[in-house]
């Protein structure tokens, strides 16, 4: 899929305190779901689709985080498909990829960068 | 030397490689025409380009390599004419170069069966990168494609369409599936197995045209029948490239292929043909293995050395579709006496057979469709003419009992090829692991090559390892994960002995980096069998199930499972169960551990759930944790006209007892009354049956995917002692096995066996039993119900929500109705 991504619009997820350490957890913008993670044993924030590509359930954001060779990682609670929290390439080897998100946090709140997108389908 | 390679694709590749490597420095001049817009890719693993692979991944070296080793590749060049006289290549944009050898590597192309319609917009071929792009692109405007073609990779092809989202159809010629590699009844399991995936299969279909006034919209067939489609691949074989040869005169096959002799010579000496355009002995090789062995044989002669191409195994195994199909040595052995061994089940959709020589002492091939993990060891035995066991049909039955599988990986020959893709030997392989010191497959892979191919001997490196490491004295330290150093036991004897109750401070202390989904619920199981504290609150570290302290479901719903400790319940309780599940709409089952499950709970529910339970007297059952789960029992001399003991109560006793303990796997266990064993006491972790004189106790009993049945470990107790027994297997079950391993498979492994585990339990010859009773004891006072404490602690409830900035459920949850009850959609 080619994504032409132009700016990007924060939106205000949660207090810093509904996500829990070295976990995840899952907000609404809209009609999408996106799993925001605490990554508090690097001091990093990360976010991603709340959608496994594997069977399309909506679980991300209960995935267990971690590390594979120091690339931030999320395993998908179904089939354990590890995700790179930082590019969204499945690390497995397989064909599956997820979306991933900037965020940053202002103010003890978690905000969320949601680019506006352009997408051509294929 | 100027040598010259026509071709850039994998064998063109490997013949540059194994020069580079042959040949002293600036000795040879290499140059390369490569037709396609970009270097070298794995077209074996062409398929994975399909949804995100990106075209670098699979290439076979960076372009950068070409420049560091000197080669002169010219990419997006065709070779138009060879002047064999002046020794010259001509390209198409009318470049020129010398050459004193000659390599033709230029493969093949898809072949196109003379149908009309196959100009047509929407019908592809599946050969390059460029032909996927072009069906990525043409596939959001289709709805239902078909593969002409069911060999193995039009199945390959069907796969990708699937993948691609349309509906996937196959047409065969032949009357079967892989006609090359199965016969009829390898055909139906796999055709079946297919089907179930979603794939339409026609076979015996000829394809007389494919129709459509814009684009396409039917196949019509022979035999006057028509498939509606808007999309075709064609798979159906190959077609050498000999046009550049045949044109300069070089002999070429009346099928097609250039011939060459057994050193890879065309009819010129001075040019050589290697790889799929080649035609040897006849035979057109469409694998990437005898590729590589054509350009090593020419690499070899041309730098001095000297070996001849002797033909080539054809044996394959079917890769990506998700069932398993493999076929070697002489699978039909149309000509050959022999006798056939057939194991057909169609429950499982399990279909092998095996080809032993008339005098019954060697294999000769076979097919396997639906489970295909014996396949290298039978490659193997084909290649290396291994003795066969006394009885061959434990070769696909697997051997039976518990004696040893006796098909070890050591019984190979040091020639035994391992990695046919790069010729690498176990020979070779047990050296790179004994000179270099070698720990792991990876270590195994960057210094031979083995298993960089086609990835079908991964399994049997593993195994060679092992055996290899074990054979030089060195025991095989099972470590966690890249974040431990330790096994598990040694985890947790440091977890115990210097306090360590959090995750964290463990990994701080004892690991590296940030840890992951292996490590962490196994250390989860560690603390919380040391120090049985509340789990929640590691919430993080847990496995899903735990963390939410239910099982997940197909689309993300979770199990409701509370505790019916033996299966005894009272009416008032089943009744409650009733209304519970109506309140919220759960799904109702009874389990095969004698309880009731109710599906289909929102995370957000499972609160509200527990909390009308509990107030109703349940607890949590454990169905989601490694932990115990249910004590079985059968109605015994309660109500039983044969039981000679209280089957029952006890087994309410040891379910009230063992309830919460926290394991490296889930335990069952089951008591039954008598010898009858209507609670399948056997096939459990710990089993008790009634005997007239009192208990005996049986260990190490598992149903599931290895069925096994439990050992007597001690027989004829009372109560009591039943009961410190069990104490002391499974503390020191515990304490030493490896994560997820259930009591059978630890029993298996544990050096001295039942015996040993005898001596420990029943004759305390390690002088250990108090503590380990201790230990059990210390856990069955601080048990408390997990649901329990969720529902009664606001901060842990708040948890249980799917988002955290609206209150709001999961508006993707659906459910479909059926027999009465509510289902999730289907996956
Ligand atoms: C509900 C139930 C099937 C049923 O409808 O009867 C069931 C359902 C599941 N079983 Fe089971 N098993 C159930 C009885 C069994 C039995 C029979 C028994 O216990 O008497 C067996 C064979 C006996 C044994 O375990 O040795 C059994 C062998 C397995 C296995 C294979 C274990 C093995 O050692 O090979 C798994 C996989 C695993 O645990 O890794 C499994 C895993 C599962 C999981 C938890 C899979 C999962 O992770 O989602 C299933 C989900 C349950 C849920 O969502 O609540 N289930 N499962 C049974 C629940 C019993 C209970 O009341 O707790
Ligand atoms: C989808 C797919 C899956 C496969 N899966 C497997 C598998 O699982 N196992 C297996 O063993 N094999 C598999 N194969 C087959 C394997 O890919 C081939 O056997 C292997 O690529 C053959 O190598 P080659 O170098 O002979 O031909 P190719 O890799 O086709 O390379 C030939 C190259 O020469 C170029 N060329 C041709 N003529 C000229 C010219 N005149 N001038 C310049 N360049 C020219 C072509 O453009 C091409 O790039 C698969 C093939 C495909 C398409
Ligand atoms: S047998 Fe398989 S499908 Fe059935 S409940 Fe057990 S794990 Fe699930
Ligand atoms: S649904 Fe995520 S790994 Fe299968």
């Amino acid at each position: 899929m080619n994504t032409i991504t132009t700016d990007i619009t924060w939106f205000r997820a949660a207090p810093v305190e509904a996500f829990p350490e070295n976990g995840g957890a899952c907000i609404k913008l809209g009609n999408d779901q996106i799993a925001v993670f605490n990554f508090t044993a690097r001091n990093e924030w990360y976010a991603c689709q709340n959608l496994c590509p594997h069977k399309m359930q909506m679980i991300l954001s209960r995935g267990i985080i971690g590390d594979t060779c120091g690339e931030p990682k999320v395993a998908c609670p179904f089939h354990k498909k590890n995700f790179s929290l930082t590019t969204g390439e499945n690390l497995n080897g397989e064909d599956y990829r997820i979306k991933v998100y900037p965020v940053k946090v202002e103010n003890g709140e978690v905000f969320v960068g949601v680019g506006n997108e352009i997408s051509d389908q294929w | 030397m100027d040598v010259l390679v026509i071709g850039n694709g994998m064998a063109g590749y490997k013949f540059c490689e194994k020069m580079l490597y042959k040949s002293n420095p600036h000795s040879v001049r290499l140059t390369v025409f490569g037709e396609e817009p970009r270097p070298a890719y794995d077209r074996v693993h062409l398929s994975s380009y399909f949804s995100g692979t990106s075209a670098e991944a699979l290439m076979l070296a960076p372009a950068g390599w070409y420049l560091d080793n000197d080669i002169d590749l010219h990419t997006g060049e065709l070779v138009v004419a060879i002047d064999r006289e002046r020794k010259l290549v001509t390209t198409q944009h009318g470049k020129t170069a010398a050459y004193d050898k000659l390599i033709l590597a230029t493969g093949s192309a898809a072949f196109v069966p003379p149908i009309p319609g196959t100009e047509k917009d929407g019908v592809f071929v599946y050969r390059t990168i460029e032909d996927l792009e072009a069906m990525t692109a043409y596939a959001p405007k289709a709805r239902r494609a078909a593969v002409i073609g069911g060999g193995l990779l039009g199945l390959e092809a069907a796969k990708a369409v699937l993948d691609l989202g349309l509906e996937a159809h196959v047409v065969e010629f032949a009357p079967r599936l892989m006609p090359r590699q199965l016969d009829e009844a390898g055909s139906r399991v796999l055709q079946r197995k297919l089907e179930a995936l979603g794939i339409g299969i026609h076979l015996g279909k000829n394809t007389a045209a494919i129709e459509g006034e814009t684009g396409i919209s039917r196949m019509v067939f022979t035999d006057g029948t028509a498939l509606e489609v808007d999309m075709v691949i064609i798979s159906a074989g190959i077609k050498p490239r000999d046009e550049l040869a045949a044109r300069a005169g070089l002999a070429v096959g009346p099928r097609g292929g250039i011939v060459v002799d057994d050193l890879l010579r065309t009819s010129d000496p001075d040019i050589y043909a290697v790889g799929e355009c080649a035609l040897h002995k006849g035979m057109v090789y469409g694998l990437v293995a005898p590729g590589y062995e054509m350009a090593d044989v020419v690499a070899t002669n041309l730098t001095g050395g000297s070996k001849v191409f002797t033909g080539f195994d054809m044996s394959t195994k079917l890769k990506l579709i998700g069932v398993d199909v493999a076929s070697f040595g002489d699978p039909f052995c149309v000509s050959v006496a022999h006798h056939p061994v057939v194991l057909e089940d169609s429950v499982k959709g399990v279909y092998k057979r095996i080809n032993v020589s008339a005098d019954g002492r060697q294999l000769l091939g076979g097919i396997l469709v639906g489970e295909a993990e014996s396949y290298n060891m039978l490659l193997q035995t084909v290649k290396n003419a291994l003795p066969l066991p006394p009885a061959p049909e434990d070769l696909i039955l697997g051997a039976r009992g518990r004696g040893d599988g006796g098909s070890s990986v050591m019984r190979l020959p040091d020639e035994a090829l391992i990695c046919s893709c790069e010729g690498v030997s176990k020979g070779t392989v047990c050296r790179a692991v004994a000179e270099k010191d070698l720990s792991d497959v990876k270590g195994i892979k960057a210094c031979t090559k083995a298993g960089t191919g086609c990835g079908g001997c991964l399994p049997m490196l593993s195994d060679l390892l092992t055996e290899a490491l074990k054979a030089q004295g060195k025991t095989v330290r099972k470590t966690l994960c890249e974040h431990f150093d330790y096994t598990r036991q040694e985890l947790f004897d440091l977890i115990r002995v210097k306090g360590i109750r959090g995750y964290d401070h463990l990994l701080t202390e004892h690991g590296k980096g940030y840890g992951c989904e292996i490590c962490k619920p196994a250390v989860a199981s560690m603390l919380a069998s040391i120090w049985n504290e509340m789990i929640l609150r590691q919430a993080t570290i847990q496995d899903t199930n735990d963390r939410y302290l239910a099982n997940i479901q197909r689309g993300g719903t979770y199990s409701v499972v509370p505790r019916v400790p033996g299966g005894e319940i009272t009416p008032e309780k089943l009744v409650t169960i009733g209304q519970v599940a109506q309140k919220y709409g759960l799904y109702c089952k009874i389990t095969g551990g004698q309880r009731i499950d109710l599906f289909g709970a929102r995370v957000d529910q499972l609160p509200g759930i527990w909390e009308e339970l509990i107030a109703a007297g349940f607890e949590s059952g454990h169905a989601y944790g490694k932990a115990l789960r249910t004590v079985k029992s059968c109605v015994g001399s309660t109500w039983c006209r044969f039981g000679v003991q209280d089957s029952v109560g006890f087994a309410i006793e040891i379910e009230e007892r063992y309830k919460g303990l926290r394991a490296p796997h889930k335990l069952k266990s089951a008591v039954s009354g008598c010898v009858r064993e209507c609670a399948e006491a056997q096939s459990k972790d710990f089993g008790i049956i009634a005997t007239e004189k009192g208990w005996n106790l049986y260990v190490g009993g598992n149903g599931g995917a290895k069925p096994q049945h439990a050992l007597l470990l001690a027989a004829d107790l009372d109560k009591d002692t039943c009961i410190r027994y069990i104490d002391r297997f499974l503390m020191f079950y515990i304490k030493t096995a490896e994560p997820l391993a259930r009591t059978a498979a630890w029993l298996n492994k544990l050096e001295g066996g039942i015996d040993y585990l005898r001596d420990v339990v029943v004759h305390d010859a390690l002088g250990i039993g108090a503590q380990l009773e201790q230990e059990m004891q210390g856990l069955v006072n601080t048990y408390r119900c997990e649901w329990r404490e969720v529902v009664e602690n606001p901060q842990l409830r708040s948890r249980f929500a799917h988002f955290v900035n609206t209150p709001e459920p999961d508006p993707t949850i659906q459910f479909q109705e059926d027999r009465g009850q509510r289902f999730p959609v289907k996956w």
